[in-house]
């Protein structure tokens, strides 16, 4: 693993940019939460190298080269107009090959972030101060974000007053809410499970406690409880007119 | 008394800067204090509600940037060094420089009355509409106080960049400047194209919430966004504004501690000259959760990415300038070579950071928290800290004490690791988010929290060891010999310690082969 992972930074260098991280192929849905694991175990190698590098070279120069008495002076080469170009442009090429690297494979994975599966359950999240509520397609609401497991999840998201910012720690994925626009996000809630989400866009006194509760929960389970819901929701809902159509009202 | 305060000569101005600076630090670096033994268990500890702790964030943040490292930089550094370092009696125009000298200080006073009147600012030094339109929090003291430090410092630009463009002296060719004046130069261009932009920005928040404009209110036509884009559009390069300086000073501390010349100067020069190119096409990287465009999200992955070429440039003549260099080690080096260290950390965390789909899980987390306080906050504060001991014989004519020096040094450096490395961890482990005064969801990072309180004690002690040390040290300290470092600048070469108004007993000219680093 830790050699794939070299040699891939090695292609790099070698101008290779390959995308390694393509959204997973047969038809199985790719969670963007693990491709994030995947992506940042290369990043994190990628700098240790780097960094690694700079740091030991550092280190032996300093100690190195430390003056032998108070009067010595350095010695450093004075560079010839083609040595000044060597060092500006082979470690400008090197640095560029490793940002198209990382950028060609931050990209392969965005895409898997915004390219909604195509049977993903859409939910309605209205974020205000302090609190997320959730709206189902048959008009059920829920202040707890019920959702099935095993099946993927889009949020349309808004808010009433500021801005928030949806945040879901463990499905490492976050998108800003605010009033005006609607923004999305999916996540994949593979097993049955509880989590939660937290608001990550300073709004207030309250910020720090804008959470909710995320619950992954097996399939028939859901549609009982979404069933059940949605029928209490409808008679209150038949009595008042909604103030905007739903989906133009933003 | 009345000298010091009426005065025009430049190295007044930018000790007043210093003081000025220092003491925004002090009362930030008490907020941080504060703050962290907030963090430190779950739940209300100092803080009497959550407000409160918003109201130190706030102070803390603006206080440092615009108080603090701006003003260390293109303020102290910049007035005190460019003048000498091209052989010039002063700036080109002195009592601008004393305006902008005294805006700042309103400023200062301006932020701190955050502590006295009602209501005070609680909108982080951001201040994202609709929420600093909303709020109960005066709002119109955030905006005065960017007023007023931005109208300093775009007088500042002005006068530095006419000053080192007209009043080199006779024969200093453009290639034959110091390191430091190259990275003002280019930081200021940086800080009079963009600071208007902010001044504007703060300026609307300003009407929407006081003259009932919309701006900023979506339901009557607004855009919510539209704002942090401007906000953005200023702040990013804004923190070049403060690292091209502080790469800049650094050069000055290395290069001369390890009697080299920088290495590849001419690349260097090249990659600071791409650094402002650049820097006006990348503010989405901190927008990148904000809802913006797909398209552009990548984009700017792209072209922030691209920022790691210029800076790999410098990065490399800085480590060249070490190679067979005779390096000796005093507390201005110690803070040096710490820097090298804290750039690579620094540095680097950003780059995962560029990297749009990372940053869905890192952005607003205390990862990104590290981040920034690693290059930003620490780079930039020890390269001045660096600097005060480096120039402190030529502004006092004395000495610190190296042994009290060091010992200080090694409690913020020590102590600096300890806060914020225990962060990047809580911030890609479990998402701890910043800004949170609490943290109930995620009791594992207690612990985590703990340490990072513990290593902020270090620093504070380390902070008031040195604060005395300048303090003892310039009013007691054993006098200075003329060059302690064997400097090849101008300032050292050619100007007593400390220099007299009009700096060089006799006009200065420098010959076609004449460097600053020429050590002998
Ligand atoms: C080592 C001393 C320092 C400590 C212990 C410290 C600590 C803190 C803490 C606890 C926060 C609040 C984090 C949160 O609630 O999410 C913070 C935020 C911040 N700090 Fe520091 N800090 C230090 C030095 C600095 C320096 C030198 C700078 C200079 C730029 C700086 C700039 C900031 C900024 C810009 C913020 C964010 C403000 C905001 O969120 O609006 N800090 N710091
Ligand atoms: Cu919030
Ligand atoms: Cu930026």
């Amino acid at each position: 693993m830790r050699y794939v992972s070299a040699l891939r930074i090695l292609g790099a260098v070698a101008l290779t940019a390959v995308p390694a991280f393509a959204s997973g192929g047969g038809g199985e849905i790719a969670d963007p939460a693990h491709g994030w694991d995947v992506l940042w175990e290369h990043v994190l190698l990628d700098l240790f190298i780097i960094g690694g590098l700079f740091a030991v070279v550092a280190a032996y120069w300093l100690f190195k080269y430390r003056a032998d008495s108070p009067t010595e002076v350095g010695t450093g080469p004075t560079l010839t107009r083609a040595q000044m170009f060597g060092w500006t442009l082979i470690p400008a090429f090197i640095f560029m090959a490793d940002d198209f690297y990382l950028a060609a494979n931050g990209w392969t994975l965005w895409n898997t972030y915004r390219t909604v599966p195509k049977d993903a359950l859409e939910v309605k999240v209205t974020a205000s101060m302090w609190s997320w509520s959730f709206e189902y397609d048959n008009g059920a609401t829920s202040d707890v974000l019920k959702v099935p497991a095993g099946r993927p999840v889009v949020l349309r998201m808004t808010s009433e007053d500021v801005v928030h910012s949806f945040f879901l720690p463990k499905h490492r994925v976050k998108e800003d809410v605010m009033p005006g626009r609607v923004t999305y996000l999916w996540f994949y809630p593979k097993e049955a499970g509880k989590t939660y989400v937290t608001c990550t866009e300073f709004c207030g006194a309250q910020h720090a406690e804008m959470n909710a509760d995320v619950e992954a929960i097996p399939a028939e389970e859901f549609n009982t409880w979404l069933a059940s819901a949605g029928a209490k929701a409808a008679p209150a809902a038949a009595g008042e007119q909604p103030a905007t159509a739903p989906g133009s009202a933003l | 008394m009345k000298e010091w305060i009426f005065t025009t000569d430049h190295k007044r101005v930018g000790i007043l800067y210093l003081i000025g600076s220092m003491a925004a630090f002090a009362v930030a670096g008490i907020m941080a204090l504060l703050m962290r033994a907030e963090q430190f268990n779950i739940g209300l500890g100092v803080a009497s509600e959550p407000t409160q702790y918003n109201t130190w964030l706030y102070f803390h943040g603006a206080a440092m940037i615009l108080g603090f490292l701006i003003p260390g930089l293109t303020g102290f550094a910049a007035n005190y060094l460019i003048p000498l370092m091209i052989g010039a009696k002063d700036v080109a125009f002195p009592r601008l420089n004393a305006l902008s000298l005294w805006l700042f200080w309103m400023g200062i006073v301006v932020a701190l009355l955050t502590f006295v009147i009602p209501d005070a600012p609680d909108i982080m030094w951001t201040g994202y509409p609709p929420y600093s339109v909303k709020t109960a929090g005066n709002t119109a003291f955030y905006v005065f106080t960017v007023h007023l430090i931005g109208f300093s410092s775009i007088l500042g630009a002005v006068n530095f960049l006419t000053t080192i463009i007209y009043m080199r002296a006779p024969g200093m060719g453009w290639m034959q400047m110091n390191v430091f004046v190259w990275s003002l130069f280019t930081g200021l261009i940086v800080q009079l194209v963009f600071v208007p932009v902010l001044a504007a920005a703060v300026t609307l928040l300003l009407f929407d919430k006081y003259l009932g404009t919309h701006f900023f209110d979506a339901a009557a036509g607004g855009d919510v966004l539209l704002y942090q884009n401007l906000f953005w559009f200023y702040s990013h390069p804004a923190v070049y504004v403060i690292f091209l300086p502080a790469m800049g000073l650094l050069f000055e501390i290395i290069s001369t501690n390890a009697k080299n010349r920088p290495f590849n100067y001419n690349a260097l020069i090249v990659g600071m000259c791409g650094i402002v190119l650049i820097t006006g096409e990348v503010w989405v990287h901190h927008l990148y959760t904000s809802g913006m465009p797909d398209w552009i999200r990548i984009g700017q992955m792209v072209t922030t990415l691209m920022i790691s070429v210029p800076v790999g440039v410098m990065v490399i003549s800085l480590w060249g300038t070490l190679y067979k260099g005779a390096i000796t080690f005093n507390t201005a080096m110690y803070y040096g070579v710490s820097c090298l260290f804290l750039l690579l950390l620094g540095g680097l965390t950003g780059i995962p950071l560029a990297m749009t789909a990372l940053d869905l899980h890192l952005s607003e987390t205390s990862f990104i928290h590290a981040h920034f306080h690693f290059i930003m906050g620490i780079f930039a504060a020890f390269v001045v800290f660096g600097s005060v001991y480096f120039y402190f014989p030529k502004m006092t004519g004395r000495m610190c004490n190296e042994a009290l020096g060091k010992l200080s040094f090694w409690l913020n450096f020590i102590g600096v690791n300890v806060t914020f490395w225990p962060l990047f961890i809580i911030g890609v482990k479990y998402g701890m988010p910043r800004r949170y005064y609490d943290y109930a969801r995620i009791p594992e990072a207690v612990p985590y929290h703990h340490v990072a309180t513990f290593g902020a004690v270090l620093v504070a002690l380390g902070i008031t060891l040195m604060l005395v040390n300048w303090i003892y040290g310039a009013i007691k300290g054993p006098k200075a010999p003329e060059n302690p470092w064997r400097s090849a600048s101008l300032e050292w070469t050619h100007a007593a310690s400390p220099p007299p108004h009009g700096n060089f007993p006799a006009p200065v000219t420098v010959s076609s082969d004449w460097t600053p680093y020429n050590y002998k």
